[in-house]
């Protein structure tokens, strides 16, 4: 990336856009701020950005509304900045498009990694790269042979656990909804039944972590869903 | 000597609120007068005139001058109260304005001619309770009277003058006035004013004289009069003496029964008795007992009997009436209960032979009550009992209540004596059948039998008929010569006399014995409807059901639409809120509750305040005071009225009252916990906040000040420093928010929770990740079954007792101790433990802890508002759960929740068993 990727900031709070903007350019983003739904709207038409930053709570339309609005032409990364008690908004935002989300308040190394994430994901389906091999430390994931390690050593997968951590691969480092999981690996009849989900993220997280309960690889975004660590 | 003794605190107690009562209502005086044109109102003009001329805010509100030249004279230059013109059968009458009287108050006020009777629709029947009630609003009275006038002596006069005196005055009203002037005139100066036409007008004066104003009359009018005043002077006396602790003669205090039935002759005995209690200083009560045989007096004889319990209750006895089954028993029974040293009754009505054979009341009495001294007061003439009736009832009254003894109309009901004379017939068939094989004496048994079915079923009159019937019929079937009333022997006359006596007797105990029943089964009834009613009420909360049982019991047993009118905040009556009473409401009038409630007394139909209503208005008075209104409006008014009607319905009403009194206090005493708990969380609020914000606060701003003012001064560690402590400051803040919000939700129930199946372990593995940077220095070992089912849960909410938990367990034990998670299965519940190896939680303290804001008292500054493990018990409790803690035995403190394991899990297909 020679040129810094464009970032809008849409956020009706004087002192979070402030703190965005210094912390964004001094890690070299270009920050366009704006402080309603619909300004923001209207700068990512004009400003092609690479990435928007979205808070929830918006004086002049929701956000959720923002997202799709968006949605309807753009493919740019989406992350969510929520308050505690918009559970439901946060979900609503994911399962509409967003990529992302922080629940305020957030820590800016954390918002750098999702900004990191949400670009590099857009790099990589960008040039059409569809990578064959996923790793992250001991875990290794080969989507062209179909095969699964730990440290080297297989991992044997049923059909439905490989293809729920395929999607999983897919979107590494993303947050993935209980909805869009059960809908990619069992079918749109599923998104209801979260509990299959849970058993096989349960099975999956025995098969390859090292302590199920504190797992390194399969993070549960609580309430929200789940996230393959990217790093 | 005259002993100075102290007086007893009781007396000296009941003296000083006397003298309080008395300083509230305005002072009542009374000219006093033996009759008209003696110069009451003369004095009372006078006397008023003095008081003005000392400064006093005088009016008169009413003043009868008769055109009197020098009185209207005196009424020059005072204020006078503009008369209240009611238009009554077309003509006019100047009635006393009580309404602007009350609205003008002055301090003292003229109202003449204290006996007269309002025109119909006046608040009150008589003015002396218009004078009541300024009285009660603390105006001064100045009234005139005459003495005909005195309901005690309202006979006595009749009997002087032979002339019926219709208004009356009672005698509380005199007893209660604070001065008495007596305004006397010899009878020949009065007699001789009326010749000059000084006291009415001259066309009057000439039919006057002849009917009343004789000479006898007039001497002895004034020398009731002086009596009667002598009497009072004679009270204040005492009263001084009581006042004063000196001991007087007269210690043993007397007390009087008098019995009265329904006869016409009660009033005068009641009378009488008040004579004589007042000569006696006797308390006195007077009782009716209402006898099987009373049971069924017609409504006027009862109607009577209630008129003269009202009577004695204005002239200050005490009313009782008692269900009984012998007179002279209960009489004598009560008599003994309450202690009277007499019993007054009137004269018997039998006389002779009647009285020898059946014996009288006085006579069973005087037998029975040898210690009781006795009274038998003489008979009124009936002339003067007729006269007794107030103009405004009914004159065809005066011909009811007159006859004693029970009179029912023959042959009312038909149907009774067709069975009784088909009875008999049936027991002639019988008998019929029976002859030649049996003796005549057995027949006469069939024929007694059929005697004792027919009192049972219809009572005494058919049974009655039957017994004739029988004898008749014996007669004529079945003693020889048969088939004629002719006797062969004559010892069947005696058979005839001796099965007719047999037959009546049987009969009228038989009967007697079926009343006895029916009035036992009326008050069972009673009491059973009291019952139902105070049942519901005590299980009852809440005013509005309180009053929608009460409405509802009233209606049933009084068959009445009722109405409970209470106040506001302000003390004003108003309708009740709520749907479906708007038209149980309809009708009753919120002035007439409303001066109910502000007097304490009755009012509406059949009282003497507004009697004209077709609503009756009762005040539900309780311990404390006022609490509303009850308004009923009777189906039938004459009813409500009978003696143990109004007893129930005063019964009903108390316990009302005590209902709502019971659900107001506890509504007041809730009202004050809450408020003093809302009060105390407020307290520990704000100090919990104030303290837990500021502390961070103070070295946010400190630290962020610093690098702001020496940005240039600090080296990059000072500024790292810094810029740590804002950040570690902040976060904390933020945990504090955080819980402040959780708390904040938890409490208004506005969280729902969204349960949804979870594997344990995921929820612990969000808590632990949430909380790495917090746990470096604790080790945490998570040992869940691998067969743990699934729970119900709103994961974020567990994550929250479980980093709640957590967080505690690195609050308060050492850094490096370890932390454990560990589940297991109960019956239907699961059961997690976060248990560390700290010291442990004080003992004594493992419920208190938590309790909103409760910290462990040997904390130091571990900062946390105490909110942390009550938010737990909240979320486990919300979704049906407990939450425990103790103390390990090998030190530690251990906490557990339970949350419950009541469904199965949900199924899944699996796929990969074939697999795998």
């Amino acid at each position: 990336m020679n040129n810094p990727a464009t970032i809008i900031v849409i956020e009706d709070e004087a002192q979070i856009r402030r703190f965005l903007r210094t912390t964004l350019a001094s890690e070299g983003y270009k920050v366009i701020e704006a402080e309603t739904g619909k300004q923001g709207l209207s700068e990512a038409t004009t400003r092609k950005p690479d990435l928007i930053v979205l808070d929830l709570g918006l004086p002049d339309m929701d956000g959720v509304e923002v997202v799709k609005e968006l949605r309807t032409w753009s493919s740019v990364p989406i992350i969510i900045l929520s308050a505690r008690s918009q559970e439901s908004d946060k979900i609503s935002a994911l399962d509409a498009g967003a990529g992302d989300y922080l629940v305020k308040p957030f820590g800016v190394g954390e918002l750098l990694a999702r900004i990191r994430v949400a670009l590099r994901h857009v790099s990589s389906t960008a040039n059409g790269e569809e990578e064959g091999v996923f790793s992250v430390d001991e875990l290794k994931v080969d989507m062209i042979h179909r095969k699964v390690t730990v440290s080297g050593i297989d991992v044997h997968l049923t059909p439905i656990e490989y293809r729920l951590l395929t999607v999983l691969v897919k979107h590494a480092g993303k947050v993935l909804t209980h909805r869009l999981l059960l809908k990619e690996v069992w079918g749109p009849n599923y998104v209801e039944r979260a509990h299959y989900l849970r058993i096989y993220m349960g099975i999956l997280r025995h098969k390859l972590e090292k302590d199920p309960a504190r797992p390194r690889f399969l993070l549960t975004e609580v309430g929200v869903g789940y996230r393959l660590a990217a790093v | 000597m005259m002993a100075d003794q102290r007086p007893d605190p009781d007396s000296l107690l009941e003296r000083v609120q006397r003298a309080e009562a008395k300083r509230r209502r305005g002072n009542l005086k009374v000219f006093f007068g033996a009759s008209a044109g003696v110069g009451k109102t003369f004095g009372m003009l006078l006397a008023a005139r003095e008081r003005r001329a000392e400064g006093l805010d005088v009016v008169a509100g009413y003043v009868e001058t008769h055109k009197r030249a020098e009185t209207e004279q005196l009424l020059e230059g005072l204020e006078v109260l503009p008369p209240r013109l009611v238009e009554y059968r077309d003509t006019q009458l100047r009635e006393f304005d009580l309404d602007a009287a009350l609205k003008r108050h002055p301090a003292l006020i003229l109202v003449d001619e204290l006996a007269h009777t309002n025109a119909p629709g006046s608040r009150h029947p008589k003015r002396w309770q218009d004078v009541e009630e300024l009285l009660e609003s603390g105006i001064d009275v100045y009234t005139a009277v005459n003495v005909q006038h005195i309901e005690s002596l309202n006979d006595v006069v009749s009997q002087i003058t032979g002339i019926p005196v219709w208004e009356t005055v009672p005698d509380a009203v005199l007893e209660g006035a604070n001065e008495i002037e007596l305004i006397d005139l010899p009878p020949d100066e009065l007699l001789q004013r009326l010749k000059e036409g000084k006291v009415y007008l001259p066309q009057q004066a000439e039919r006057a004289a002849q009917n009343f104003f004789r000479k006898g009359n007039l001497i002895a009018l004034r020398e009731l009069a002086l009596r009667r005043t002598a009497d009072r002077v004679d009270a204040q006396m005492r009263d001084y003496r009581e006042d004063h602790a000196i001991q007087n003669v007269w210690q043993v205090k007397e007390r009087m029964l008098v019995c009265i039935g329904p006869g016409g002759s009660a009033e005068n005995l009641v009378r009488a008795a008040y004579r004589l209690a007042q000569l006696l200083k006797a308390e006195w009560i007077v009782l009716y007992v209402e006898t099987a045989k009373l049971q069924h007096l017609s409504k006027e004889q009862r109607d009577a009997v209630l008129r003269t319990l009202k009577l004695a209750e204005e002239l200050g006895a005490e009313t009782v009436t008692l269900g009984g089954r012998k007179l002279s028993e209960e009489v004598i029974s009560y008599a003994r209960t309450r202690n009277a040293t007499r019993i007054v009754l009137g004269k018997p009505t039998l006389s002779g032979w009647k009285r020898w054979l059946l014996g009288s009341l006085v006579d069973s009495i005087v037998r029975q009550a040898s210690d009781i001294d006795i009274h038998v007061v003489g008979k009124e003439s009936d002339f003067l009992s007729q006269t007794r009736e107030n103009p405004y009832f009914s004159r065809s009254r005066l011909y009811l209540g007159l006859e004693s003894g029970e009179q029912r109309p023959l042959f009312k009901w038909r149907a009774d004596y067709f069975w009784a004379i088909a009875a008999t017939a049936v027991c002639t068939f019988v008998a019929w059948f029976m002859v030649g094989h049996f003796d005549l004496a057995n027949l006469i048994m069939v024929y007694l039998l059929g005697v004792v079915v027919v009192a049972a079923r219809y009572g005494r009159g058919p049974s009655a008929l039957s017994s004739f019937l029988s004898v008749v019929l014996f007669d004529f079937f079945f003693v020889p010569p048969r088939f004629s009333f002719a006797v062969s022997d004559t010892q069947y006359l005696i058979t005839f006399a001796v099965m007719l006596l047999v037959a009546l007797v049987i009969s009228s105990m038989t009967a007697s014995t079926r009343h006895q029943a029916k009035i036992a089964g009326h008050r069972e009834r009673r009491i059973a409807s009291l019952y139902a009613m105070s049942r519901e009420l005590t299980a009852t909360r809440g005013e509005e059901n309180i009053v929608r049982i009460a409405v509802k019991h009233m209606a049933e047993v009084f068959e009445a639409q009722a109405v409970i009118l209470l106040p506001n905040e302000t003390g004003r009556i108003v309708y009740p809120k709520g749907e479906g009473s708007a038209q149980s409401s309809h009708g009753s009038d919120l002035s007439v509750a409303q001066w109910v409630y502000d007097h304490g007394q009755m009012a509406g139909q059949g009282t003497d305040t507004l009697p004209g209503g077709e609503m009756v208005y009762l005040p539900l008075k309780a311990s404390s005071g006022m609490i509303g209104v009850l308004a009923l409006l009777p189906l039938n008014p004459a009813r409500l009225a009978l003696p143990e009607q109004q007893r129930l319905l005063e019964t009903f009403v108390s316990q009302i009252a005590l209902a709502l009194e019971r659900v107001k206090l506890a509504a007041e005493a809730h009202s004050s916990q809450l408020k003093m708990e809302t009060e105390q969380l407020r307290n520990s609020l704000l100090s919990a906040i104030s303290h837990d914000l500021r502390t961070p606060l103070a070295a946010i701003v400190g630290a962020s000040s610093s690098l702001v003012r020496n940005e240039d001064k600090l080296d990059d560690h000072a500024r790292h420093e810094l810029s740590l402590a804002i950040y570690d400051e902040a976060t904390r803040m933020a945990g504090l928010a955080n819980n402040l919000l959780d708390m904040a939700r938890l409490e208004a129930g506005a969280v729902v929770l969204n349960r949804q199946w979870q594997p344990l372990e995921e929820v612990v593995g969000g808590a632990l990740a949430g909380l790495t940077a917090r746990m470096v220095n604790h080790p945490v070992t998570v040992k869940l079954p691998h067969d743990l089912p699934l729970v119900e849960i709103d994961s974020l909410l567990i994550e929250r007792v479980f980093a709640n938990l957590l967080e505690n367990a690195v609050k308060y034990t050492p850094p490096g101790t370890p932390v454990e998670i560990s589940a297991a299965t109960g019956s239907n519940e699961l059961v997690v433990t976060v248990s560390d190896q700290g010291r442990g939680i004080p003992a004594g303290e493992e419920k208190q802890i938590f309790e909103k804001f409760y910290r462990v008292t040997s904390e130091g500054n571990q900062g946390g508002a105490g909110l942390g493990l009550s938010i737990c018990r909240s979320i486990v409790e919300a979704h049906g759960g407990r939450i425990w803690a103790d103390n390990l035995p090998s030190g530690g403190a251990a906490f557990h929740f339970a949350l419950p394991l009541t469904e199965p899990p949900p199924m899944i297909e699996h796929e990969e068993i074939a697999e795998s």
